[in-house]
């Protein structure tokens, strides 16, 4: 009860301060954008060819989610660093509160931004890029969105907690997160990709988000990859949450 | 006792080696008191700050705050207390209020007693004029009293505050000083770090001397420096500095002499000595140089201070380390 308590006030208190500032909100979603206008063009002369079977757009847009929601998350460990140098961490952490809360009130503050950029994006994908939305399909596929969110954002929090400096925090991110994206099939599908790489693909979790998004998308809602990419990033994200969390409890900044 | 420690170590690694911070502190520390740990900087004073308020797990022995085991009661000792770090705590992007009444809600009160208590706080910190601005725009000063009114929100019988006056101009420092003493009249009692001799000679009811992890004196001031009895002779000379030395400290009313080296820029090395009666010892110190054809380059004679505590324990000066 406690805990639950106090996950909402550390996440009320996060949303606050996103809310404070909706020019973020807008800047996460220009990159997609950019990919949505100045690169999905190029696929459409691809509709029905390999890989694309559902359509061009229909193969892209989904990935772009991901996609968002991946650097979306991913980079949240930098405003933490920033509250680590003012004290306000600390100062929290000398008070009661739960200390998986500090970190969970956190992460879903950054899950509900990503949400609320999907479901823009998603939107503008429809008149921009012709889309055609299955809306059974992609409000399941938000549940993927939400867990790769979640999971993401506790990585980068317990990373940034670490690390404690944007120097080093953000070589290291990118080093993890661009060969993840790369080899998610999310610009390209990967049924594209040479046998080896498609091997490699297959330890990737977000390569089953991305292709679980896909189905989504489709309205196949019986695709493996989906129950397949809610075990793989769920598991992920418990495993991801319980050692930031640790990382919360016993930071010495 | 709010602060009982027996033995309180932490050992730090740090690129496999080990560093030992803090080597066994013993110390304890009294309701409704101003305690202040002195040292200089890497003495250790933060990181047994960090272990007492819990933010830190000592790596060996006890301690017990406001009636709470350190190791089996952290929450209790959390609930207790209040902290206010070397940054401050606070956040540019928010206002003081909502900052307040969150962190009143952090330790369990509802809304609306948080919100009560916020306006009581920000009152008795005159900040209830910029209540409502972000606190980005708020002065030094301002910023510190928020800071420590984010401490006190809920009334804790003990305070930690980190170096509270490092940063500050002479003016908001004095003000701090007013309201560490207001806190401890209405109650609170205050443990607090410093480097400044004057603010743990004048703000503090009791301190301790911490240097390289251990304490090495522990009174009220005045006891401290009733230690170095006497007053305190300091004649500096620019030549023969070993016989100028053994001249003065062979006056049989010195009880202790300490030289140092002569000081590059002036090339005068200073001999202190410990007198019983400064006054009275000084002409005839003046004889002896004298008759040893030794003339002085400085005169200084003054009560002991904190400074000549530390000196006497450490062999060196706290003025010159900081």
């Amino acid at each position: 009860m406690k805990a639950l308590r106090d996950t909402w006030l550390v996440y009320s208190r996060a949303m606050k301060l996103n809310l404070k500032q909706p020019v973020w909100l807008v800047v996460m979603l220009i990159q997609p954008l950019y990919f949505l206008i100045l690169f999905a063009p190029l696929l459409n002369g691809l509709d029905g060819a390999p890989g694309f079977e559902a359509g061009a757009m229909e193969t892209f847009v989904p990935g772009l989610i991901i996609m968002m929601a991946l650097f979306g998350s991913t980079f949240v460990g930098f405003g933490l660093i920033a509250e680590l140098r003012q004290g306000v961490i600390e100062r929290m952490r000398v008070t009661p509160v739960s200390r998986v809360a500090l970190l969970i009130g956190r992460t879903l503050a950054t899950v509900t931004t990503t949400l609320i950029q999907a479901l823009i994006l998603v939107l503008l994908a429809s008149p921009i890029g012709g889309l055609t939305i299955n809306w059974g399909g992609v409000i399941l596929m938000f549940g993927i969105i939400i867990l790769t969110s979640f999971m993401l954002g506790a990585l980068s929090y317990g990373v940034a907690i670490v690390l404690k400096s944007e120097d080093t925090l953000a070589p290291v991110l990118n080093t993890v997160v661009q060969p993840i994206m790369l080899l998610s099939g999310i610009m390209l599908p990967m049924a594209l990709a040479p046998s080896w790489l498609q091997n490699v693909a297959d330890f990737n979790p977000f390569y089953y988000a991305v292709e679980a998004s896909r189905s989504l998308f489709e309205g196949d809602l019986g695709a493996d990859a989906i129950w397949q990419a809610a075990v793989f990033i769920g598991g992920l994200a418990i495993v991801l949450v319980w050692w930031a969390s640790r990382k919360f409890a016993r930071a010495v900044a | 006792m709010l602060i009982e420690t027996k033995g309180l170590k932490k050992t730090f690694k740090s690129r496999g080696k080990e560093v030992e911070a803090v080597r066994g502190v013993d110390l304890s520390v009294k309701e409704g008191e101003i305690f202040g740990l002195l040292g200089p900087n890497g003495a250790g004073k933060t990181t047994t700050m960090r272990m007492l308020s819990t933010l830190i797990e000592p790596t060996e022995g006890q301690a017990t705050v406001c009636g709470h085991d350190l190791a089996r009661d952290s929450g209790g000792v959390r609930r207790d207390i209040g902290f206010v770090g070397q940054e401050g705590g606070t956040w540019g992007e928010v206002t003081a209020r909502d900052e307040l009444v969150m962190q009143g809600r952090l330790y369990g009160m509802s809304k609306k007693q948080s919100a009560a208590r916020a306006e009581v706080v920000l009152e008795a910190f005159q900040l209830s004029e910029f209540a409502d601005r972000l606190v980005k725009t708020y002065s030094g000063g301002q910023k510190r009293r928020l800071d420590i009114a984010l401490g006190v929100m809920h009334e804790p019988k003990l305070l930690f505050l980190d170096e509270p006056t490092t940063g500050l101009d002479p003016q908001s420092r004095a003000h701090m000083w007013d309201e560490v003493r207001g806190l401890r009249e209405r109650g609170t009692a205050i443990f607090l770090t410093t480097h400044y001799l004057d603010e743990a000679d004048a703000l503090c009811d009791r301190v301790a001397i911490i240097d390289h992890g251990e304490i090495v004196a522990e009174g009220t001031p005045l006891e401290l420096k009733k230690e170095v009895a006497g007053d305190v002779v300091l004649i500096g000379v620019t030549e023969r500095f070993e016989e100028a030395k053994a001249v003065l400290g062979g006056k049989e009313f010195v009880r202790e002499t300490e030289a140092g080296e002569p000081d590059p820029a002036t090339g005068i090395a200073t001999v202190r000595l410990y007198v019983d009666d400064g006054a009275a010892a000084l002409p005839e110190l003046l004889r002896a140089l004298d008759a040893a054809s030794l003339a002085p380059a400085s005169i200084e004679l003054h009560r002991p201070s904190l400074d000549d505590v530390f000196l006497k324990q450490t062999g060196r000066s706290l003025r010159e380390e900081n």
